[in-house]
């Protein structure tokens, strides 16, 4: 194990990848000469050089698609959004080509490709900056989503998503991109996609959040304990496909979940798990369902409007206290 | 493990450190780099400049020059007249509503695909190409069975029934499909040229597009990126006149569409799709250039002779338009050769013909007699693991 900052995490398992497999390669703006706009492919251009390590102009289109079609044709591309706020020009590509073509082929093409980069708001942004793409993209058949709260994570998932033979949407975080934790050093080390973590277990309600939002459900949790709850915290990792099996099982426990999603409430990831865990579970649910995500408006700038805007522990604490009938 | 806030103070130390957004002003370490090759001292003008493109006029080689011998002339005959044979089955299936969806037919066009395959190496080379997919398919050696199969959404098809007439693929002889939106695979060519150059081999993507696609993003983004990175690609535009029901003068801002090449610093030649020695000649030319590691352009000329889809009655176009075009057809300017030039007789093509209609009646029957996909099949293909987490 060592300790690694997110980032770090992440250009580890592509290293590794490319030094195992000669047909992955990385492919975005700025991943090359500037080392990354994030830094997180600081070195591999020295590393793997500039067949392997290649700079883009602004053309996500363009990029994405040209990585698809290189998937098609033998190679294993990693393709770097600067952020997935800008993979919605590219969006016809990731949702329409990535998405469909093995089927559409009656399974004579696949496209094994990673996409991946940072999601969600990132500070004071404003709009067009600060998506969440993870419902969107799960919405299509044929894409797998990750979205990663840890450095160990990252890493584990990363490398089986390189290793996957479909497309792989891989949603990580600028402001945790310097977040440090224990990471495995096994050059084989995997996570499988689509099994959840149980962060910390207890009895009285259950929360599920990803990516940063997990960071607030642990904080929460912590909240919560101070007054005598035992909050079980579940990051599912894997949008999709999704563990509900952890989830249902956890609540069949707790009867009581909160879902923190960063993303906006309608149709988002946190109204996907309320509906399967309805589907599977009513009868032992307490409490209805209840979600702590961002408001239903863009994303403001203002930093007052902003910190109104982003969910946060204390909404989180609130939401939990109100399915338990506790006093706030 | 850290909370939430520190996480967000951790990375924002951070951000100031290492992660100034990329455009943002912040100036990093000492300046290392080499200077940009372009200056910003502006020469007095006016600045003029002369191009050169090449054309590959009808009429204009014979097979000597494109490199076939009496055999490769009657299997280009053969390709031109199956693909022909086939889509008028085609239209006749669809009115009997075997065939649903969309069906676009390239009955006009023949000379392109049948040029195109006889001038690269078939099997080796890639080829990808829009919704007009059949006569390109069926061109690479695609078997008509289960191509009529597809049409008519049998499991026997070459897509299973899962993709239907707009989506052709072959594997086997490197057909990349068969793709339904305008312009859109146009950057999937880029990349599997861009595999091709990975790798090291000696091969070559053809690119079809229609002259609609030309004014779609991603044809320019793709040509932009065949260049900067010096890709084995021959972007082709099967000029057919026609975007949907839209002549390409009431599309294009500039007709010479051949000129977009300009833009992407790259050669460009203007070809007759109405002859197939011109349009072997041309890609020949072109995939050698290819294979070089010089990507370029080809605008092709050409004709639709049926509307845009079955639906469509092309009442667009101007009287007289269609039957001039005919003129010029493809397939009966190869037979005059044949017969001219004693390499065939009117009866020896009328025989290959009739063996031809025989083998479009055979796929019809192949298709009628194949079942419909298994309803499990709905999932199948959807990811390359068949019982995946939440497929049924």
């Amino acid at each position: 194990m060592a300790e690694l900052q997110l980032r770090e995490a992440i250009r580890e398992a592509m290293s590794e990848e490319m030094r195992r497999d000669e047909n992955v390669f990385l492919m975005g703006e700025e991943v090359a000469e500037y080392n990354g706009a994030y830094k997180v492919s600081k070195g591999m251009l020295d590393e793997f050089g500039p067949d392997r390590v290649i700079d883009t102009p602004i053309s996500e289109l363009g990029f994405a698609g040209l990585g698809i079609g290189a998937a098609m044709n033998g190679l294993r591309p990693i393709i770097e959004f600067m952020t997935w706020n800008f993979s919605f020009v590219a969006f016809d590509q990731v949702v329409n080509n990535a998405a469909n073509i093995r089927y559409m082929s009656g399974g004579q093409f696949g496209t094994p490709i990673v996409f991946r980069g940072p999601n969600g708001a990132a500070g004071q942004l404003a709009a067009t900056h600060s998506n969440s793409v993870e419902a969107i993209y799960a919405n299509f058949p044929g894409l797998k989503v990750i979205s990663v709260s840890n450095p160990d994570d990252a890493k584990g998932l990363l490398k089986s998503a390189v290793r996957d033979d479909d497309p792989v949407l891989f949603l990580e975080s600028e402001q945790m991109y310097g977040l440090k934790g224990e990471v495995s050093d096994d050059e084989d080390y995997t996570l499988p996609i689509g099994k959840a973590r149980v962060a910390r277990t207890g009895g009285d309600v259950t929360i599920v959040a990803h990516n940063k939002s997990y960071w607030l459900a642990m904080d929460a949790a912590e909240q919560l304990a101070e007054r005598g709850y035992e909050a079980e915290v579940i990051d599912p990792r894997t949008i999709k496909p999704l563990d509900i099996e952890t989830i249902v099982e956890s609540v069949v426990k707790t009867n009581r979940l909160v879902i923190v999603d960063e993303s906006n409430p309608f149709t988002s990831f946190a109204s996907e798990v309320s509906q399967q865990v309805q589907e599977r579970a009513f009868d032992y649910l307490d409490a209805p369902v209840t979600r702590v995500t961002a408001a239903d408006t863009p994303a403001p700038y203002a930093p007052n409007l902003y910190e109104a805007y982003m969910p946060s522990a204390e909404e989180t604490v609130e939401a939990c206290l109100s399915v338990l009938y506790a006093d706030a | 493990m850290a909370s939430s806030k520190e996480v967000a103070e951790e990375s924002n130390a951070q951000d100031a450190a290492n992660d100034a957004p990329a455009g943002d002003g912040v100036a990093e370490d000492t300046p290392k780099g080499p200077w940009t090759e372009q200056s910003i001292t502006i020469p007095s003008g006016p600045i003029t400049a002369e191009y050169t493109f090449n054309t590959y006029p009808a009429d204009a080689y014979t097979h000597e020059d494109i490199g076939a011998d009496e055999d490769a002339l009657l299997e280009m005959f053969r390709s031109m007249m199956l693909q022909r044979r086939f889509e008028e089955r085609c239209r006749q299936q669809y009115q009997k509503q075997n065939i649903s969806g969309f069906l676009h037919l390239y009955i006009g066009q023949e000379a392109v695909s049948t040029g195109s395959v006889h001038a690269i190496r078939l099997g080796e080379d890639s080829v990808i190409t829009a919704y007009r997919d059949h006569g390109i398919g069926l061109a690479m050696g695609m078997e008509p069975g289960p191509a009529m199969a597809e049409l008519f959404g049998k499991g026997t098809g070459s897509s299973r029934g899962k993709g239907g007439s707009m989506h052709f693929f072959d594997q086997e002889q490197r057909l990349f499909g068969g793709h339904g939106i305008v312009g859109a695979h146009v950057p999937l060519g880029a990349g599997i040229a861009f595999a091709h150059k990975y790798r090291g081999e000696d091969n070559v993507c053809l690119c079809f597009l229609g002259d609609g696609a030309v004014h779609q993003g991603a044809f320019h983004e793709a040509l932009n990126l065949a260049s900067l990175y010096d890709l084995p690609l021959v972007t082709i535009i099967e000029n057919n006149q026609y975007a949907m029901g839209t002549a390409v003068d009431r599309a294009a801002a500039e007709t010479d569409l051949f000129k977009q090449a300009l833009s992407y610093d790259m050669p460009s030649s203007l070809v007759s799709g109405m002859d197939v020695f011109s349009m072997s000649k041309a890609v020949q030319e072109h995939a050698e250039m290819a294979r070089n590691g010089q990507p370029s352009l080809l605008e092709v000329r050409t004709y639709r002779y049926q509307g845009h889809s079955i639906s469509d009655p092309a009442s667009y176009r101007k009287e007289g338009e269609l039957d001039d075009r005919k003129s010029e057809d493809a397939i009966v300017r190869l037979q005059r050769y044949l017969t001219e030039n004693d390499i065939a007789t009117d009866d020896e093509l009328d025989a290959i013909d009739d063996e031809l209609k025989q083998i479009v009646l055979d796929a019809i029957a192949f298709a009628e007699e194949s079942d419909f996909p298994d309803e499990s099949e709905l999932y199948d293909h959807v990811y390359a693991q068949d019982d995946y987490a939440f497929l049924k």
